[in-house]
């Protein structure tokens, strides 16, 4: 019984090696455009290029520098927009009151590109790591609003007898009985969220320019100084960065959803 | 063991407002039972058993006459009343034993005394060893007595079982049955089965309470004087069950006109 569950979350998370074909072949047929001079090898660098000053950047200071902060304004900003995500989602979701009087308010407000509101929280607020925070607290804000929404109205009838029948408390439902029975719906917005936020911090960073320091920040000098290889070389950085997280939400969900059937 | 408790219901109606028209589904019901007593009420559907039992565990309210557990009148859902509903409802995020250790998580004690307690409900309904396993990784028969081990866990003086084995297969609903009036006479309760399944019925009550529909209300109620275990092919037993299914035999016949009458009406209109 127990091998069923151990095989088939191995099967989930074991490395999928078929998916490095197309990053493989790509990279092959670039060097090769490159090498062979079939393309203007000042906009398309040729491969060596990038690892060259990839190499170069690795051995500065001030690139894992760049990614920390980056790092640190991603997760202070998804935290918070996770927190009062869930929050807002779960009031929706669990009160009537609530959803007929912010609901209106929440999917009109969600329809705003999050990038049209950049001026106005540059405007009050600076292009310092605030605002660059609040802007990815957002991004991450409204997937985790709408997951938790959907779980938490997903709750059974039968399942809210139960909690009845054995008396619980209003606390006892929110943390024993809606909150479980809606954490696959809340894990995925979170997961979403997560990757929104991750996007968000670039587009920050790139678009809230400051002296500050960042991985988009460094994209944004590579433009600056047509140093193409710096752009490409931060683009497979904040690829690998998004992966990376996508990896672990990943693992913390099959983890935390392992009481739900593995076939799907 | 626990203390096995008395009910008593007087003059009973229950009414449900469709489209704002009152309709009667339980209407002057009174039965009083012992404590220890297994009762089991068979109708068909429509008849409000169902109504009524939901009545006792206190999932509903609102309604005239009395329901009285050991004197006291029934308002809303107690720890004293256990209920075993058609579908198991577990908690799928829980394991077995967590979802036993529901039954507990209001009831006064230490600890290690409600572990200790879980446990021996586990091993009551033969589910040892399964202690950990999540809810998908049981079969239908087992999640039931799950339920079952739940709904007697913080040990109530009245259980309650709302058709508990309707969705399971004939094999695992003859063991099943076996091992209700098992767990019955080990924990000494009383006990309140509603069932559409007269032999179920038959094979578990001390009585037998005949329920009729449109308004749900008592035909009959006959005794089941014989031994336990009771050997279905016996008899007795097949007498008092054609006895039982003789109330139902007039029902299907007005069911039958009724239907027939409606089907000439469609085909004259």
């Amino acid at each position: 019984m127990s091998d069923t569950t151990t095989t088939s979350t191995a099967s989930k998370t074991a490395f999928n090696w078929r998916g490095l074909v197309l990053p493989i072949t790509f990279v092959v047929a670039w060097y090769a455009a490159t090498a062979l001079n079939l393309v203007n090898t000042k906009l398309i660098v040729p491969p060596a290029g990038v690892v060259t000053t990839g190499l170069k950047e690795l051995t500065h200071g001030d690139f894992y520098l760049g990614i920390a902060l980056s790092l640190w304004r991603d997760l202070s900003g998804f935290t918070l927009g996770a927190l009062t995500g869930i929050a807002v989602g779960a009031l929706i979701g669990a009160s009537r009151l609530a959803d007929k009087v912010i609901g209106p308010t929440f999917h009109t407000a969600r329809q705003i590109s999050l990038f049209a509101w950049l001026p106005l929280l540059s405007a009050l607020v600076g292009t310092g790591d605030l605002s660059k925070i609040i802007f990815i607290a957002f991004s991450a804000f409204y997937p985790v609003v709408l997951g938790t929404l959907e779980g938490v109205r997903s709750v059974s009838k039968a399942h809210a007898e139960v909690a009845k029948v054995y008396g619980f408390s209003p606390a006892q439902v929110f943390f024993k009985l809606i909150l479980p029975a809606a954490s696959p719906q809340i894990l995925s917005g979170l997961r979403l969220g997560l990757i929104y936020a991750w996007l968000a911090t670039i587009g920050a960073e790139y678009l809230l320019v400051n002296d500050g320091q960042g991985i988009g920040n460094t994209v944004f000098k590579g433009r600056m100084a047509f140093n193409v290889e710096l752009i490409v070389f931060g683009l497979v950085v904040i690829g690998a960065v998004g992966n990376v997280f996508n990896r672990i939400a990943e693992l913390i969900e099959v983890r935390l959803l392992r009481w739900r059937a593995p076939a799907r | 063991m626990p203390h096995a408790g008395t009910i008593e219901i007087k003059n009973l109606n229950k009414q449900y407002d469709v489209k704002g028209k009152p309709l009667k589904v339980l209407d002057n019901i009174s039965l009083s039972i012992k404590p220890g007593e297994f009762i089991s009420i068979v109708g068909s559907s429509g008849c409000g058993k169902s109504t009524l039992l939901r009545l006792l565990i206190g999932l509903e309210s609102g309604y005239e006459g009395e329901i009285l557990l050991d004197g006291k009148r029934i308002s809303g859902t107690s720890l004293d009343r256990g209920i075993v509903f058609q579908e198991h409802r577990l908690f799928p995020w829980l394991s077995v034993e967590q979802n036993v250790g529901l039954g507990l998580l209001n009831a006064p004690g230490m600890q290690s005394a409600k572990d200790k307690n879980v446990q021996e409900h586990i091993d009551l309904v033969g589910l040892k060893g399964f202690e950990k396993a999540y809810p998908y990784q049981l079969s239908g028969g087992m999640s039931q007595r799950v339920a079952i081990a739940r709904a007697l866990v913080n040990r109530p003086e009245v259980l309650l079982l709302d058709e508990p084995f309707g969705a399971l297969d004939a094999l695992t609903r003859t063991r099943l049955q076996q091992e209700l009036q098992r767990i019955w006479q080990a924990e000494g309760i009383t006990a309140i089965l509603v069932t559409h399944d007269v032999e179920e019925a038959v094979y578990l009550g001390d009585r037998v309470v005949v329920m009729q529909p449109r308004p749900g209300r008592i035909k009959r109620i006959l005794d089941v004087p014989l031994t336990r275990p009771r050997e279905r092919a016996s008899a007795d037993f097949v007498a008092i069950k054609d006895d039982v299914l003789s109330e139902f035999s007039h029902e299907i016949n007005h069911a039958t006109v009724a239907e027939r009458l409606e089907r000439a009406n469609v085909l004259a209109a």
